[in-house]
């Protein structure tokens, strides 16, 4: 019986169509937003794995990882002198503003790392040398550099090209591969001193102090010490990356806006689907009524209701993230917008449509339960 | 064939099919209330084709309707086929209706979205068949009401009386001991008629089988074994033998 429940739902192609493309948009609309959101969350916390440091040790008032607020010059070594730290260097991060050969104004995200270690390098050198940040002037940028920083009406710039940061030469030294930062400027490299001499002065200029925890000590004990004894706030990375996230949940306006549309995307499917699915149980009660008359059971019927129903959902779910994955496909190389397809956000739209499935199923249920068999007889 | 009034039908030997005593039937309350059967008294036999004619809205349907177990009534006792009806489960009379009871209603009501061969197996699906065996069946059946070549079209592809000779297949075709029958002919024109009547008596004269027919048709009466007529919710007169013969001849 089964296989016609399938027949009558598929031979009423605009019902049958209405239901899909409703169902596929929904899904597309909730996937795609929660993918977009994912994204966004994900820049949020990028700078920290651009750096990879265990630790990050910040001024006590700062909430999340794209806030600075300075430290001292003598934290770094207050630091150092806690145990367990095997060690601890001074990092600079600041928004500055550049010029491309033109004299356009650009904003750049400007990191100064320690010129012993250059520890919180890059993760990947696509070219050039990370080594010669030692020299005066020089800079490593990445590719989104390599883009903002090329003057309209000239060539690519390449290493050994120049530009100013701050009304001071920057020479390129090398190029390399990051993940884009939430504020969306480029990253620019220098060293440590170097970085000083670009940034505005200032009373105080170290930003953060990356440490590590000597071999066999647990991260978060170092971190706790650290705190204890100097009164810094001192975040393992992956707390870091919590509270980054929460902080975007409590303090911005950006989870609601996604939401608003996923919660819209929600309403049109399950109206859609249910006032479609409605009205074919309508168009089809006097058949329904004349299985009814014919021995069909109320649960027969409810069960060829619900496989119709999950039927549309299944396909309108499979077009509808994969449509998604689609568009995340053509949005990655271009880095724009934000775009992270979890396996998370895909149950979830799952469980979205199999609610929009039973609901839409039930309205015919309720329908063809109290349904008359005798009306069958009636013209 | 055009009458089986030569055929005998001996109250005496054969079985009583269908049995209702004393049944009243209340559409409604207060203003609105219709009351559409007032005490019936109504038996069919096995191998009997039984006409249930009278004027419009005088409880012809209501009667078929509760015989056939899709309306609940308020008095009265109701056999079926040896099984009485009062007191049984709603999913019990499904069952049952499913397993032993053929509609042929007015209206066709065959799934346009299905094919003839489909329409015609799920009663048979209904009943667990298994759908090869299904679909091999109402093929046959179909060849027996003459459209053996009509299995994969549509029912709105067919004419109506095409669509109502596939809708006897389909009530024929899990074998079932009570065929009903509302109006099976009014839609259809005279020659048309005549050929489902052909088909319905054929159906009839099956061993322990009974037709029952609500018609309003008088071209129909030539074919029944037996005519019960009702009027304003009463049975009026029930015919058959010499009475029948002599009422058809006023009729025809
Ligand atoms: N579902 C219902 N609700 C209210 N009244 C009804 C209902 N069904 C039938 N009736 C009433 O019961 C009476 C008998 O109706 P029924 O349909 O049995 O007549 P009928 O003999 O089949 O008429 P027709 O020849 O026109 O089909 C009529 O007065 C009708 O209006
Ligand atoms: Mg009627």
């Amino acid at each position: 019986m089964f296989h016609l429940a399938l027949k009558m739902l598929m031979g009423d192609r605009a019902k049958y169509i209405m239901l899909v493309g409703g169902l596929t948009f929904a899904a597309l609309l909730m996937t795609q937003q929660n993918a977009v959101f994912q994204g966004l969350l994900s820049w949020t916390t990028s700078h920290l794995r651009n750096m990879r440091a265990s630790i990050w040790v910040v001024e006590a008032h700062v909430d999340y990882a794209n806030e600075t607020k300075p430290l001292r010059d003598t934290d770094v070594n207050r630091v150092r002198s806690v145990k367990g730290v095997d060690f601890a260097v001074p990092m600079y991060q600041g928004i500055l503003k550049a010029k491309d050969s033109d004299g356009a104004d650009k904003q750049i995200m400007l990191i100064g790392l320690h010129g012993a270690t250059l520890f919180g390098r890059p993760p990947q050198m696509l070219a050039g040398s990370l080594q010669q940040l030692r020299l005066p002037n020089t800079v490593v940028i990445d590719e989104l550099g390599v883009q903002r920083l090329t003057a309209k009406s000239k060539r690519t710039i390449r290493i050994g090209d120049t530009f100013e940061i701050n009304d001071r030469e920057a020479r390129i030294v090398g190029i390399c591969r990051t993940e884009r930062h939430f504020f969306g400027y480029p990253y620019v490299f220098s060293s440590y001193d170097q970085a000083l001499q670009y940034a505005p002065r200032q009373r105080k200029m170290l930003s953060v102090i990356l440490a590590e925890p000597k071999p066999g000590a647990a991260i978060s004990d170092v971190a706790l010490a650290i705190q204890r004894e100097t009164g810094l706030k001192a975040y393992t990375s992956e707390e870091f990356a919590k509270v980054t996230v929460e902080y975007i949940w409590k303090n911005t306006g950006i989870p609601m806006s996604f939401m608003t549309t996923i919660i819209l995307g929600f309403i049109v499917g399950v109206a859609v689907s249910g006032q479609t699915f409605f009205s074919f149980v309508l168009e089809n009660l006097r058949h329904l009524g004349a299985l009814k008359a014919m021995g069909a059971s109320t649960w027969t019927l409810s069960r060829m209701l619900l496989l119709q129903a999950f039927t549309v959902g299944t396909i309108g779910y499979g077009m509808g993230v994969g449509l998604a994955a689609l568009f995340g496909f053509a949005v990655l190389p271009v880095g724009q917008p934000p775009f992270l397809l979890e396996a998370g956000s895909m149950i979830k739209t799952a469980v979205a449509i199999v609610i929009m499935c039973c609901f839409s199923a039930l309205l015919g249920i309720r329908k063809v339960a109290r349904l008359e068999p005798a009306i069958v007889f009636r013209g | 064939m055009s009458s089986s009034s030569s055929i005998p039908t001996d109250s005496t030997t054969s079985k009583t099919a269908v049995r209702v005593r004393d049944v009243t039937k209340t559409f409604g309350t207060g203003d609105g209330r219709t009351v559409a059967l007032k005490g019936v008294d109504f038996e069919t036999r096995e191998g009997e084709l039984h006409l249930v004619v009278g004027p419009s809205g005088c409880g012809k349907t209501t009667l078929l309707s509760v015989v056939a177990g899709t309306l609940d009534w308020d008095a009265g006792e109701i056999d079926v086929l040896g099984t009485r009806l009062n007191g049984m489960k709603k999913g019990a009379v499904t069952a049952f209706r499913g397993r032993h009871i053929g509609f042929i209603f007015q209206q066709f009501n065959l799934i346009p979205t299905l094919t003839c061969v489909e329409n015609v197996s799920v009663p048979l699906l209904l009943n667990g068949v298994h759908r090869r065996q299904a679909e091999s069946t109402a093929a046959e059946l179909l060849q027996r009401v003459g459209l053996g070549d009509k299995g994969r079209k549509h029912p709105t592809e067919l004419s109506g009386g095409q669509q109502q000779r596939v809708a006897i297949a389909r009530a024929l075709s899990h074998e079932p001991r009570l065929i009903i029958c509302d109006e099976p002919t009014s839609a259809l024109d005279r020659d048309t008629g005549h050929h489902i009547m052909d088909l319905l008596s054929t159906a009839a004269r099956a061993p322990g089988r009974c037709v029952i027919i609500v018609t309003h048709d008088p071209r129909t009466y030539g074919y029944a074994d037996r005519i019960t007529e009702m009027e304003d919710g009463r049975v009026r007169q029930v015919l058959d033998g010499d009475a029948l013969r002599h009422y058809v001849a006023q009729h025809a």
